[in-house]
Parts: C-alpha cells; structure tokens; sequence
C-alpha cells in the first residue's frame, strides 16, 4: 500500500530540486525537495508513494535531479493533470512512471492528500483503498513503456548496445 | 504546406516531410552542454555504455553555471569537466565566457535548418537563429552523446505574431511577458512556437534570442524565428559559415488549421511581472511604488549587450536610490568587452552597479550573491519561481532592462517612461 502526496498547485523544477544544492550529492539535494512549499515532504515520503499533481507539472529548468531526487525518496509513480515536456522527458529515462489524468476529468474528491492508495502498473489504474474508487489514467504510449520496462533510458541503450 | 519546425526536423530524420504528432528518430547536428548538467553528468552514464561522444565536432562545452569558482565542490566539477572535455577530444570549449545560450551562437555555432539539443531549459534561444533548439536532461543528453539521435514527436507550430512598431523604452523582454500573461505558461504545449510579425523581424538578433529564450517559459519545446539579412549579417560576423541553402528555411507564414496568436506592438506598455512566475505580469504602472532591495541585470535574457545598452541609456548621468544595490552580470565576456569599449560599463559603474562574472549566478540561485531571507529582487532574468533566485521568502518581479534600471534611480518600480520624460 502507497500513500498518496497531492499537489494542487504547479509544482516546478526550483522547489523540486533547489538551485543551491545542485552541487550536492543526491542524497542531500533530496532533503530539500519541495522544502520551499511543503517542508515536511522529504521527511514523511515513503518507498512506494504516488505523486498527483496539478498542471504544467515540473515546468522549469531541464535539471533531471527535479525527477530523480522524488525517486531517490521513494515515489513510485507521479501522475499529472499535465507535464512540462522536459520533466516528463526525464521521469521516463530515469525510469519513473509519468501519467496523465484523461483529459477534462476530474479527481474524484475522496483522494486527498495522504490517502493510501494502490496503483496497477500493468492496467494504469490508481485505487483508493478500501473503497471501491478509482481512476483509470491513459496509459503509456508504447516506445515509452519500452523505456520504462528496461528501467530507464540507461539500460534500454545497454541492451540495445549489447544486441549489435 | 510545411512550417518552419517540420522542415528542420524531416531533413534531421532524413523523410521528405513529416506530420505533427508524428514519432521520429532525428540526427542531432550540435549538442550543447555545460558544468552543472554536462560532464560531471553524463560521464558516468557514457563510462556504463562503454561509449566516447559519437562526434567531437558537434559537441560544445560551455562553463557558466559554477563560475566563479568558490569552493572545493565547484572546483572538483571544474577539473572533472576539463578533464572529460580533454579525454573526449572536443574543441569546442568555452570555460568562463559567458552563458551557453549567448556564447554558442556568438561563436557562430548555430545556423538556420540545424537540429539542435542543449542540457538547458533555456536552449530554445537557437531557435533565433533558424535552427530547431531544445532542452534535455542529462540522462537523455548522455543517449545523444552516445548515439548522435533523439527520438520527437513531432509539434505543431503555434504562431506568435506581434504586428505593428513597438515604442520608445519598450522591448522583447516586455513582449515576452505580455505573451506569458496572454497564453500561460502552460500555453506552449510543448509544441513549436514561432515569433512572426513586423515587430519580431524590426527587433536585432540579440533581441530575439531574449523571444527563442522564453519560450521554455511558455512551455514550448522551441521557439523559431524564421531566418532573415539580420540573421545571416550575425552569424557571418560571429565566424560562422552561413549554409547556401538558408533561404529555404525562411518559411513564416502560418499554416491554415495553425492558432495564431496576435498582438500589437504599438500599444504595448513596459511590463512588471509579479512573484512567482513570468506570467503575473502587468503594465510596469500598476506596480508603481512597489519597493525593493536588488535590481539585477543578468543572464542569457537580460544582460547581453543590447540589454546592458538600455540600462546604459537610462542611467547615464543619474545614480540609483539609496537603498537599492545594482548587480550587473554581462552574459558573456565578448559582450562584456564590447560594453566596456563602447563606455557602457562605465556608466554603469558611476551610476553605483557593483559588477559580477559572466555567468548563470543569481538568476539560477548559484552562488553566494543569491538572495537573502526576505529580500525583493527586480530582475532582466527570464524566471521568478519561489526561491529559484535564492531564499524561499526572497521575491522576485521581471522586468526589462529599460525597466530596472529607471526603478533602481526612482527607488521604486516604475515605467521607465515616467522617468525618462523628465
């Protein structure tokens, strides 16, 4: 079981992974993630937990460590009403599972942030537990689940490399 | 009939045309990196492939982000990029010129009809130049090292047209802004913007370059200029060898299923936009009084030459409020130099700006000039985000150089035209 962090607002890539521990090691840039508008996030996330967040999600810089800090600390799968192109292009090679809310629907107002919740990585479907509530999201186009079932852009050229 | 963006991008997957929507695999003509996300990023992912960069030659290496050097962990990324740049035989190498996206093209790197990815939000800028530009993070700009190709889905072209003569003290960074506040920063889609209009092609290359810059704030994945003598007359100047063909690439006119985006030039006043994002914007009066502690002429967007011109031009035998700092970071050196010849530093300097090095500095949040607790900050940079320029509680407005350079004399925000009549 997941918990699930929800994020009305558009969240960027400053606050995900800030400009002045980008010298960082990954370990110590992830404690300041999103600290300028929830600081308490790298503290409580779990192994497991699923992002939902609002428009334009990761707009910003072309920083990767905006994706990868959230899934060094944990999260499974980050789910959007939309992306910035450039994060979402980064999520799938590092790897980390990007949906998007099917177009004009609305989150059903039982998830609420902290909610635990299941996701079903082969049907795209996010549960809310024990309640019968869920929502079906579009699933991946097929060359990005190719990505994402190699584990990242890393090792799908690896394999590629290995085959010629 | 083709756009622009389809015509780059089909030459660069090698088929006679393609269709937005469309996934194809490009050749990439110049891929552009710097320090932070660059070497000491991709080194690691080319060493697990076993592979070296697939052409020295389009590769360029810029460092601009950990300038000045000021600690050990700054210099440890400093050798590490020397060294990697070294080992991979790139020639192309630019340490502590200057910003990526101002110093590649004053190199005569870019030209029209080149496909171009760059490990920076902000590389859309090439589009100034006629070639297709974007950004990419470090693990995507590794596979391109590694193999030479990127895989697209192909955009739709969004059409940005400014008809009409923009007015005195009024420029692209306020046309900028205006566009932020009209079409969002979600209003790019990810698609292809390109700038059209009598407007854009009155404005000078450097000009442009602030329009192609912020399109990453529109969320576009570029944003395209068609090329024209203005273009051409730069790059030759920079040392670039023009291709025969560059005519061809001079496609503008809107496609008839395109949304166009209108806007008239000669009504727009100076722009201010509001913490913390570009498109919080207003006329400049509606912010008139509005207080601060720094005015910041910097990076790519606003602080090449022409912007340090129009600071320049305003504060010319006047100096800023007690009260206020100036801080001027000139984009490049070569830019530097130019406004030192020209003897804008020196009005710059007896007007009380305190100078910094060439680089990314307080726009990215680097370095130890960021702002402090609390403080406000009226900037020429491209992007306001909570805390992006320093600490969470630090605020920052936009602004075009014109702009903060009168409001630094004033002590308070204001339309640069207000000040300019007396």
């Amino acid at each position: 079981m997941s918990r699930l962090s929800l994020f009305e607002e558009t969240i960027n890539t400053d606050v995900l992974a800030p400009g002045f521990y980008m010298k960082s090691p990954l370990a110590e840039l992830s404690q300041h993630c999103l600290e300028a508008v929830r600081p308490e996030f790298a503290s409580k996330v779990k192994k497991g937990d699923v992002l939902l967040a609002g428009d334009n999600m990761g707009v910003g810089s072309s920083r990767e460590q905006a994706a990868e800090v959230l899934k060094f600390l944990g999260i499974s799968c980050i789910i959007a009403k939309s992306f910035a192109g450039i994060f979402y292009r980064n999520a799938i090679n590092l790897g980390l599972p990007a949906f998007l809310l099917p177009k004009d629907s609305q989150l059903p107002k039982e998830f609420v942030d902290g909610s635990s919740v299941v996701f079903d990585f082969e049907n795209s479907i996010l549960f809310l537990e024990g309640s019968g509530i869920q929502i079906n999201l579009d699933p991946l186009p097929a060359f990005l689940q190719e990505l994402i079932n190699d584990g990242g852009l890393v090792p799908h050229l690896e394999k590629r490399f290995d085959e010629k | 009939m083709t756009t622009l963006a389809q015509k780059i991008i089909a030459n660069a997957c090698k088929k006679s045309d393609v269709a937005p929507g469309e996934v194809v695999v490009c050749k990439v003509d110049l891929a552009m990196i710097h320090d932070s996300g660059g070497p000491r990023r991709v080194k690691p992912i080319l060493e697990k492939l076993n592979r070296k960069v697939w052409d020295a030659e389009k590769v360029v290496v810029v460092t601009d982000h950990y300038v000045p050097i000021e600690s050990e962990e700054t210099r440890a990324i400093h050798e590490l990029t020397k060294k990697w740049v070294l080992n991979q035989d790139i020639q192309n190498f630019y340490d502590q010129q200057g910003i990526c996206h101002v110093v590649v093209p004053e190199k005569g790197h870019l030209k029209p009809g080149m496909f171009c990815v760059g490990g920076d939000s902000h590389s859309p800028t090439g589009g100034a130049f006629g070639a297709y530009m974007f950004g990419i993070g470090a693990t995507e700009m590794a596979g391109v090292l590694a193999t030479g190709e990127i895989w697209l889905k192909v955009p739709k072209t969004i059409f940005i047209k400014w008809k009409g003569k923009l007015n005195n003290l009024v420029t692209a960074k306020d046309m900028m802004l205006a566009t932020c506040r009209k079409i969002g920063m979600g209003g790019g889609q990810y698609q292809a913007i390109q700038y059209i209009g009598e407007a854009i092609y009155d404005l000078s290359v450097q000009d442009r370059m602030t329009l192609s810059n912020m399109a990453a704030e529109l969320g576009a994945q570029a944003g395209l200029i068609a090329p024209d003598d203005k273009t051409i007359d730069y790059i030759k100047s920079s040392g670039g060898l023009v291709p025969e063909n560059w005519k061809s690439f001079r496609l503008d006119e809107p496609t008839s299923d395109a949304s166009v985006n209108e806007f008239d030039a000669s009504t727009l006043a100076p722009q201010i936009a509001a913490p913390h994002s570009p498109e919080n914007s207003e006329n400049a009066d509606e912010f008139a009084n509005t207080v601060f502690d720094v005015a910041y002429i910097g990076a790519c967007t606003g602080a090449k030459y022409v912007d340090l011109a129009a600071a320049a031009s305003v504060l010319k035998g006047r100096k800023i409020a007690s009260g206020i700092s100036l801080k001027v970071a000139p984009a490049s050196l070569k830019d530097e130099k130019q406004a030192l010849e020209d003897g804008i530093l020196e009005i710059l300097q007896n007007a009380g700006a305190e100078f910094l090095p060439n680089s990314c500095g307080i726009c990215a949040g680097y370095g130890k000039d960021r702002l402090a607790e609390g403080q406000v900050c009226l900037s020429s940079t491209a992007r306001n985000f909570q805390g992006r320029m320093g600490a969470p509680t630090s605020e920052v407005y936009l602004a075009s150089p014109y702009t903060v350079a009168a409001s630094a004399v004033v002590g308070k925000m204001t339309d640069p035209r207000k000040l300019m009549v007396n």
